[in-house]
């Protein structure tokens, strides 16, 4: 069990390409912190560097408030999980889980004793003696995870160890990793680029874009209160709608018409000194289906008629898209989100507005419905640097 | 009526579709017994050969009607065939370790690390390989004759290893490109100093790779005719390739067919001891399961 403390960390390639630049994060003693971005932003980097396996160009890592930058992989007590589980092929479940203790040269009857204990644990007492090539893909991650717990080390780090499994068995494993972790209480730093993992399974979460942290916080308040555009789209599925919007006495005129803001909202923006041109974020679950609401709830925000494009009912909630009309919200954040998603080269008219609307709502594919939304619950953006105007600590 | 009808469909389905089986199967082994044939006759007419008396060597049949161990017994009161057999053997062994282990280690750093002039390299050594090797005996000639290296084992142990190394290049960083680089990875995180992971992990993943190479090296080593007959002069180098052809009949009149085909028959079988016994660990598909793939 350890505190891991990233000062001003820093990777500098060969070639001059900056893939972590002076990431400053400490990872509380038994803490599970999350390190999350699309592909490349160097999450991974971060955490072959916490592991040693890649060098430092500048900065200092510090573990239990040692100095670690020189020390090799081997001399910091650090558990690794494998995205691809690097399973030793040719050694039995036993002897893989076995490995790390065989090395630290321990006793014969404790590493039995520890592997039978880790196997209890993972529920792989019956396939001890297996090869891993004969395991199924979760099991082949439960020994990958035993042999990162037998040794009971100072952290874990975990590199995407999920995303080699399929949808159900991730869902599975996910709240056993969670469990896990709680169980041992080790410290744990858990990369993925996969905002559900994210929002469920860290007491903290690292998004990081461009090798830059971009926002650090409960998964709830990075939710509530993402930093910047970057952050308000990566987190939540799915994403936060985008609109470009005019600010004028307090009035936001948007694709979707004009709205009042409420006055928590309008200070908020006066004290960030908002420019006239803004982004406004828009949450799925704040819109809703008029006529499932009360005249009180209405007024407390506004409300658009448009056709309904597609409508995916969910059994629990209906998800509704719509399309807005006039130009699509632009910013580097949310060209590099896209680019993520995929989504960069889909061509479209306008821009895709996507809502969640209560199982009771009576919307229909094709047919024109009066949606609602709550202007309390409305986020502004800068244009010009992605910052959050309506932020609160 | 209805009721059978539905029944007899997949059995008959069924007898069509075994019965197409045994002819697929019966055309493939025809094939397998031809390329069997093909490749064994020579071998068996030489064995043949070797246990036929002298009188009996042109008599055309296939097997010998009068048995004799007399070949064998010729070529191994000879001084000349055991010499040659133990140079081919000492050269084949010692140009196979070198040229595998410089190739193991070349192998690594191409499949593992990042230089420059990387393809350079690979892409010299697969010209060395490719190099048409009748060309460079003269110059070889000239060259060992000046150095004091012609009739000698290293005057073959050389130009061996230069022909060998890029085959064992090839084949080993095939087999290295294989190994998953996490692996090492893990095996550092688990505390493992380089040497520990290569020695526990990587190398026993590699050992088919190695074997195999090895298998292809020595196999090569120990049938090259061009070298040994253009590189050795006396007893002193010469292999048994070479040696075989300045083997001599009983009177000049008389070819020594017997003698040759029992010295092939007795060359031949280390190889076949060799892979037979290396077999068991060249098993494709070692590394199985060490990735999710």
């Amino acid at each position: 069990m350890a505190e891991i403390v990233l000062d001003k960390l820093t990777k500098r390639y060969p070639d001059g390409a900056l893939a972590v630049s002076e990431v400053d994060i400490q990872i509380a003693d038994g803490e599970f912190i999350i390190l999350v971005g699309p592909s490349g932003c160097g999450k991974s980097t971060m955490l072959n560097m916490i592991a040693g396996l890649e060098d430092i160009s500048s900065g200092e890592l510090r573990i239990d408030g040692k100095r670690v930058n020189e020390k090799a992989p081997k001399d910091r007590d650090i558990a690794m999980v494998f995205q691809s589980y690097a399973l030793y092929p040719h050694m039995s479940v036993r002897e893989n889980m076995a490995f790390p203790l065989r090395l630290a040269k321990v006793d014969d009857k404790i590493v039995r004793q520890k592997v039978d204990e880790a196997a209890k644990i993972l529920d792989l007492t019956h396939h001890l003696d297996r090869k891993p090539a004969n395991l199924s893909g979760g099991q082949r991650q439960r020994v990958a995870m035993g042999r990162a717990i037998v040794r009971s080390p100072k952290a874990f780090l975990m590199d995407e160890p999920l995303s080699n499994l399929d949808a159900k068995l991730r869902v599975q494993m996910r709240t056993s990793v969670s469990k896990l972790q709680k169980q041992l209480a080790t410290t744990t730093v858990y990369v993925t680029h996969d905002q559900t993992e994210a929002m469920t399974l860290g007491d903290r979460v690292v998004v990081l874009r461009g090798g830059k942290v971009q926002q650090i916080g409960s998964p709830q308040f990075l939710y509530d209160n993402p930093a910047n555009l970057f952050v308000a789209g990566f987190i939540g599925s799915p994403s936060m709608n985008f609109l470009p919007g005019t600010l004028e006495n307090g009035q936001l005129s948007t694709g979707l018409g004009e709205v009042a803001l409420s006055d928590r909202i309008r200070q908020l923006a006066e004290k960030a000194d908002a420019p006239r041109e803004v982004i406004a974020g828009i949450r799925p679950e704040h819109f809703e289906d008029a006529r499932v609401l009360d005249e009180r709830t209405l007024g407390g925000g506004s409300t658009f008629t448009a056709t309904v494009d597609v409508l995916e009912s969910m059994g629990s909630d209906k998800y509704a898209y719509f399309t807005v009309e006039g130009e699509a919200a632009t910013s580097a954040e949310l060209e590099e989100l896209a680019a993520d998603a995929g989504s960069a080269d889909v061509p479209a008219s306008g821009s895709q507005l996507v809502t969640r609307l209560s199982a009771a709502s009576g919307a229909k594919e094709g047919s024109e419905v009066d949606v609602w939304f709550d202007a309390d619950k409305i986020q502004l953006f800068d244009p010009s640097n992605g910052k959050n105007l309506t932020y609160t600590e | 009526m209805t009721q059978v009808t539905p029944t007899f469909i997949p059995q008959d389905a069924g007898k069509a579709k075994s019965r197409k089986e045994t002819a697929r199967k019966a055309r493939w082994t025809v094939v397998d017994v031809v390329i069997v044939a093909y490749a064994l006759i020579p071998v068996l007419w030489t064995l043949s050969l070797s246990f036929k008396t002298a009188e009996a060597q042109t008599d055309k049949s296939f097997f010998p009607s009068e048995w004799t161990f007399q070949n064998y017994k010729d070529i191994f009161t000879t001084n000349e065939f055991i010499r040659a057999l133990i140079n081919s053997i000492g050269i084949a062994i010692i140009a196979t370790v070198i040229a595998v282990v410089l190739g193991t280690m070349a192998a690594y750093a191409i499949a593992r690390l990042d230089f420059p002039g990387k393809q350079l390299l690979v892409g010299v050594s697969l010209l060395i390989a490719m190099f048409p090797q009748v060309s460079l005996v003269s110059p070889l000639f000239e060259m060992e004759r000046q150095l004091g290296l012609f009739d000698t084992w290293p005057g073959l142990i050389l130009p061996y290893i230069t022909f060998a190394l890029p085959l064992a290049i090839y084949t080993l960083s095939a087999f290295f490109r294989e190994i998953p680089w996490e692996l090492e990875k893990a095996a550092k995180m688990d505390g493992a100093t380089p040497a520990q992971a290569f020695r526990r992990v990587i190398a026993p993943l590699a050992a088919p790779g190695v074997f195999t190479t090895a298998i292809l090296v020595f196999i090569f080593c120990w049938n090259d005719f061009l070298f040994a007959i253009s590189l050795t002069s006396t007893e002193a180098s010469r292999t048994v390739p070479a040696a075989l052809s300045f083997f001599t009949g009983a009177s000049q009149f008389e070819a020594p067919t017997g003698t040759i085909s029992a010295a092939a028959v007795v060359i031949t079988i280390p190889i076949i001891i060799f892979v037979l016994f290396f077999q068991r660990r060249i098993v494709a598909g070692l590394t199985s399961g060490a990735v999710k793939g």
